[in-house]
């Protein structure tokens, strides 16, 4: 439980394995909600608070209800600690993707009540979270890595972390390419995806970064 | 609309990857090479298939407020059938291809036919409707991993299409060769029907 490991983790999920220039999740909104500065802060700040809780209640879930050891709660409950746990791993994507759906709701439950404005811009993608592969895929990566609670709430923020800056930088640069002339067949998506592909290229600068 | 019609569509006009840019995730994730693609591909139409044909069945019966989430219930039940085949049938398959197996159950091609097509259609136009958009999703992998896997490691399928004094352009199998390769391959595909509508 040292700083040491926290930061490690952090500078991974944002630079070495950023979730969307290198682990390839969450690609629907980045490509989508990338048009606008303003917009992709606001999906950025909600994906960031839905991963960090997504994060702490499928890691909670996984541990005491999923997972064959002796503090499953169920094993205590119905089998009185007797025997060997039930392995109920297999249930953790149907279960995973269920606790998501609801904390998505809430989340845009809480925004419209807090920012209509906000609410009106992130428009159809909010409840787009939902189908999010980074939601899915850092409760899956904690589960994976075998970290603990405290490491997978900071995983969970901290690949939210890096999931807003990949977006932001997108905004910034498509702002910008709004005004370049491209070629016809260029203009839209398929410039985003080159130039998502330059910016990977300098992600991959960061592979290897020891501490 | 005729049944091979509802098939043709999937292919090529309404590509969900290339043309309506769904599911975006896994096909650069696990394009890296050709055998990765063909697994994810079958997966993906499996479970694409499969849930089409339940939602249109159970269509009738389903409120429409929790209609979403009765949907993702009977997809998340269809990748669990697929985890466990691919861990108990093909391991090094289902350890290459990791977390994204979990991970079509998120896919938004399969929710979004859910919601535009089997919600709507019978049950048999719904399972060609399945069936045309995962030949679409397969097609687009195969094409994009075939590039990646050619120009990145000289070799389709494992086999070694060069001599050996070939030097792949390594950076194709990694991470930006994905997103590359998917951005040359629509830009192409647009310039195809900017040509067509201008003749």
């Amino acid at each position: 439980m040292d700083f040491h490991t926290f930061l490690v983790i952090a500078v991974g999920a944002i630079f070495v394995s950023n979730f969307v220039l290198m682990r390839f999740l969450g690609l629907c909104p980045y490509i989508g909600v990338s048009k606008q500065l303003d917009s992709a802060v606001g999906m950025g700040m909600a994906v960031i608070f839905v991963m960090s809780m997504a994060s702490v209640v499928t890691w909670t879930i996984y541990t005491y209800f999923l997972a064959p050891t002796p503090s499953n709660i169920l094993f205590k409950l119905f089998m009185g600690s007797q025997g060997t746990p039930p392995d109920l791993t297999y249930l953790r994507t149907i279960t995973f993707i269920l606790v998501i759906a609801t904390l998505v709701q809430l989340v845009e439950m809480i925004i419209q009540k807090v920012s209509p404005g906000l609410y009106r811009s992130l428009g159809i993608y909010l409840p787009l979270i939902t189908t999010n592969c980074a939601v899915l895929g850092v409760s899956l990566l904690n589960i994976d890595s075998e970290y603990n609670f405290i490491q997978a709430l900071v995983n969970g923020f901290t690949s939210g972390i890096g999931f807003t800056l990949a977006l932001v930088l997108m905004a910034g640069l498509r702002e910008k390419l709004e005004l370049a002339r491209l070629p016809k067949a260029m203009q839209g998506a398929p410039v985003a995806f080159i130039m998502a592909g330059c910016m990977s290229i300098a992600f991959l600068g960061f592979a290897g970064l020891k501490f | 609309m005729s049944l091979t019609k509802e098939f043709i569509k999937g292919i090529y006009r309404e590509n969900p990857v290339l043309r309506l840019m769904l599911g975006l995730c896994p096909v650069l994730a696990t394009s890296s090479s050709v055998s990765n693609a063909i697994g994810m591909s079958a997966a993906t139409t499996f479970v694409l298939v499969c849930s089409n044909f339940v939602i249109s069945l159970i269509r009738k019966g389903v409120p429409a407020k929790i209609r979403i989430p009765i949907f993702i219930i009977v997809i998340a039940s269809f990748v669990t059938l697929v985890e466990m085949v691919m861990a108990g049938f093909f391991p090094a398959l289902s350890k290459s291809l990791g977390n994204f197996i979990s991970l079509i159950v998120v896919n938004c091609i399969i929710l979004g036919r859910a919601e535009a097509f089997a919600s709507k259609n019978t049950p048999i136009s719904s399972i060609i409707d399945g069936l045309g958009m995962g030949a679409g999703f397969a097609f687009a992998m195969i094409l994009i991993a075939s590039v990646r896997e050619i120009l990145g490691a000289g070799t389709w399928l494992g086999f070694p299409l060069f001599g050996t004094d070939f030097e792949p352009i390594a950076i194709f199998v990694m991470s930006p060769g994905a997103f590359l390769t998917i951005g040359f391959l629509v830009a192409f595909l647009n310039w195809i029907e900017h040509r067509r509508s201008a003749s």
